[in-house]
């Protein structure tokens, strides 16, 4: 493979001679991708406003999940850490964002848009403070004494936390699912030809997209970011460079716990339902979304996000060839094993030992 | 008394040293049907006592437990989907030995039926060998594309197969009208192990398990007895040369390879190896309930078996027996028993939890576990600062390899 990778690299025509399969395996990958592009083609030749809706969808899921994959992203970026607990996180911060909204505040689709927009503005500011908090606790508890442990550790504690977190939603919420009305509500903002946008959709977009780009902004242009970047690539140089690692990593942590709380709410007002095992769920489907964009890789995990939102909705909304929504899970961890299989640093990534 | 006993046992000869305590295990647990009764009767102890038939399911379980310590503990490949073996085997077991493919007629060695009744049945004890070559299988399968994969890598691809073969079995109830797994319903009944009629009446030998009286101590003898060989099998392959390799290739990958070790070979004998045994102890466990279910194979299944062995040490074949018995005894009778005694109700809602704390306590305090593997436990508590796993360092300063180099 590493003979493989520097002849890319010596080539003139390394660029296009990494689109060239050199083994079966290759061949099987780019044939799979054949199959998907002409699955997607069909459909849009079929009925290209249905695609473009259900696109459309997809694109509004892909951005929540986005929100999730990013925490998975940064603190693999950091510690090589597949935090698994971080899906627990956002399920948590989602819940309580839904105690804020309808057990404390009783919102629901009657009351007035100004108590919306608080309600909304003050859920998210104590969701977004609570998961950050717990997320950067959990760090502090249990990560930081495994940080020299061999890497299985920290992995399986991670598990374990993952199992603590989603008991305590058990307890405190119950096993039935925490609902709320449309607060916002879904009536048509404006239609392009017969693609139609609906403000609760475009309202997750509204939110999500400023909270990228103030992301990308930290993480490019400021010190604490430079810091992050630092971390990443070598914790002992960045030391010696004077940078606080300890403070570094805890503040990844409580950023990627304030994305997952903002996730967790966002979660909550787009499908209207959660309970203690959303997370789980939702926190493998964010993960294959990082591991697809290249984990590590800001870009590559909304990236990455966008296309898994996109892949379930045209699974589940396409007519043509769609293998419909009871295989959407499978169709999301096949990805998940072809691209680790086929191209393990992902979309935008690059390429790891792991990846044999 | 003690002193002469301690003399009289330093005088037995190593092997038989050696072999004291296991034996003396065992010899306990094949007694402990026989003995329940009269143990019933101690106070306090006697109530959290499990019934023989929950035992049965213990048993199971420590055999996926020490099956999975051939993959996770020996060659240091973390599978977080074990419950797709475990599923294998159970549907194997279902497809083999019950009215699903009632397209077919065919009996061999099928007991306690009509001959006449519709699908396949085979006897159960063929099942058995037959489950464990087909997960087998299934394991290599599922190895040789992904076990080229690293570390955490190759963990997600594991819980990947492990969410998908759960979702496929509820699923393909009808493949272009092929009802293959019967959907969420699952397939029930399914025949019992036994010996039919010829054996009974010359050896003695029991009929028919499900059928029989004393239904829970037969299942609970055979299930000893494939434990016995699970763990026969594990220790042995662990002091041969595969175990070495398997060894070898948990500690350092590179080294292993540049000592010649088959990296790719290796992985995947230690995969359809753990996948052997999750195998017959899913067709040993669906017989056992007379059915295969698809919401039997949870993901959470797959932690809890990597739970047992994390527990008890990773690469210790009695560390998982151990591991696998507790938690299992916990997760089927303990907690609840011992929350009705100490007075807390409910408490099945606090068992993930649970779980989840002992997993992080035991990975910040005792990270080798209850009964610690002698090679991992050096590794552990001399800190290694290479990781096994990976061999790129991206943390920590003084790693082996500087150390190497100073």
């Amino acid at each position: 493979m590493a003979d493989e990778a520097r002849r890319d690299r010596d080539s003139p025509l390394a660029g296009l001679g990494k689109f060239v399969p050199r083994s079966v395996v290759g061949w099987l990958g780019l044939g799979f991708i054949a199959v998907i592009v002409f699955w997607l083609g069909a459909n849009l030749v079929n009925d290209p406003g249905e695609f473009l809706n259900v696109g459309f969808i997809g694109l509004t899921n892909g951005a929540v999940y986005a929100l999730v994959a990013l925490g998975y992203t940064l603190v693999y970026g950091i510690l090589q850490l597949i935090n698994f607990a971080h899906g627990d996180v956002f399920a948590l911060g989602g819940l309580v964002a839904s105690s804020v909204l309808v057990g404390w505040l009783g919102l629901s689709n009657t009351s007035s848009t100004g108590a919306i927009i608080v309600g909304i503005a003050l859920a998210l500011l104590i969701s977004v403070v609570f998961a950050s908090t717990l997320n950067v606790g959990i760090e502090l508890a249990a990560y930081r004494r495994l940080r020299n442990a061999p890497r299985l550790a920290p992995l399986i504690t991670a598990v374990g936390i993952s199992f603590i977190l989603q008991d305590v939603g058990l307890i405190q919420w119950g096993v039935e699912f925490q609902t709320v009305e449309k607060l916002i509500p879904n009536s048509v903002a404006f239609s392009v030809g017969s693609v139609i946008f609906q403000w609760d959709k475009l309202g997750v977009l509204l939110l999500t997209v400023p909270v990228l780009i103030a992301l990308t902004w930290l993480v490019r242009s400021t010190k604490q970011g430079k810091a992050m970047r630092a971390t990443s690539q070598d914790m002992d140089a960045a030391a010696m460079m004077g940078i606080n690692v300890n403070r570094t990593i805890s503040f990844t942590f409580a950023l990627a716990g304030g994305l997952a709380g903002a996730g967790g709410l966002l979660y909550f007002l787009h499908f209207t339902s959660m309970r203690y095992d959303t997370g789980f769920q939702l926190g493998l489907i964010a993960f294959t979304a990082a591991v697809l964009g290249g984990i590590g890789n800001l870009a590559g995990a909304v990236l990455g996000a966008i296309c898994i939102g996109l892949i379930e909705q045209f699974n589940e909304g396409l007519e043509l060839y769609s293998p419909g929504s009871d295989w959407t899970r499978s169709i999301v961890f096949g990805i998940l094993i072809a691209i680790l299989v086929f191209r393990p640093e992902g979309l935008l990534g690059e390429r790891t030992p792991e990846g044999g | 008394m003690a002193d002469s006993f301690r003399e009289r046992l330093d005088s037995l000869p190593a092997p038989a040293r050696r072999l004291l305590l296991p034996g003396v295990v065992i010899l306990f647990g094949l007694l402990y049907p026989t003995l329940l009764p009269y143990l019933d009767d101690i106070p306090l102890i006697g109530t959290l006592l499990p019934a023989v038939g929950t035992v049965v399911i213990m048993i199971v379980f420590t055999m996926m437990a020490v099956g999975l310590n051939v993959v996770v503990g020996y060659a240091g490949l973390l599978d977080l989907g074990y419950v797709a073996f475990y599923a294998a085997g159970a549907y194997t077991a279902a497809w083999l030995a019950s009215q699903q493919f009632e397209q077919v007629t065919f009996h061999l060695g099928s007991v306690g039926i009509n001959p006449e009744l519709p699908g396949i049945h085979l006897s159960m004890w063929l099942v058995l060998i037959i489950a464990g070559c087909f997960t087998g299988l299934v394991g290599i399968a599922i190895g040789l594309p992904t076990l080229r994969l690293r570390g955490d890598y190759l963990a997600i691809v594991t819980l990947g197969f492990g969410e998908i073969i759960p979702q496929f079995v509820r699923n393909a109830d009808s493949i272009k009208g092929f009802d293959l797994t019967h959907g969420a319903f699952g397939i029930s009944p399914i025949d019992s192990p036994g010996f039919g009629e010829a054996l009974n009446d010359s050896v003695g030998l029991p009929v028919n398990y499900q059928q029989s009286t004393s239904r829970a101590e037969l299942y609970f003898y055979t299930a000893i007895v494939l434990l016995l060989f699970t763990v026969f099998v594990s220790v042995r392959l662990r002091d041969s040369r595969l175990g070495r390799a398997w060894i070898a290739i948990r500690e350092d990958e590179t080294a292993a390879a540049a000592m010649g070790v088959p990296l790719m070979r290796t992985k995947t004998w230690a995969y359809a190896i753990g996948a052997v045994f999750g195998g017959i102890a899913g067709a040993y466990y669906a017989a056992f309930k007379s059915g295969a279910f698809p919401s039997d194979f949870y993901f959470n299944l797959s932690i809890f078996i990597l739970c047992m062995v994390i527990l008890g040490g990773m690469g210790s074949v009695w560390g998982a027996i151990v591991g696998g018995l507790l938690l299992s005894y916990l997760d089927q009778e303990g907690l609840a028993k011992i929350g009705t005694e100490v007075g807390i109700e409910d408490v099945p809602k606090y068992n993930f939890g649970i779980y989840g704390l002992i997993i992080v306590l035991v990975m910040l305090f005792r990270p080798t576990g209850l009964i610690p593997e002698r090679r991992h436990k050096r590794e552990l508590e001399e800190g290694v600062r290479d990781t096994p796993f990976y061999d790129v360092q991206h943390e920590g300063s003084d790693t082996d390899r500087d150390a190497r180099n100073d």
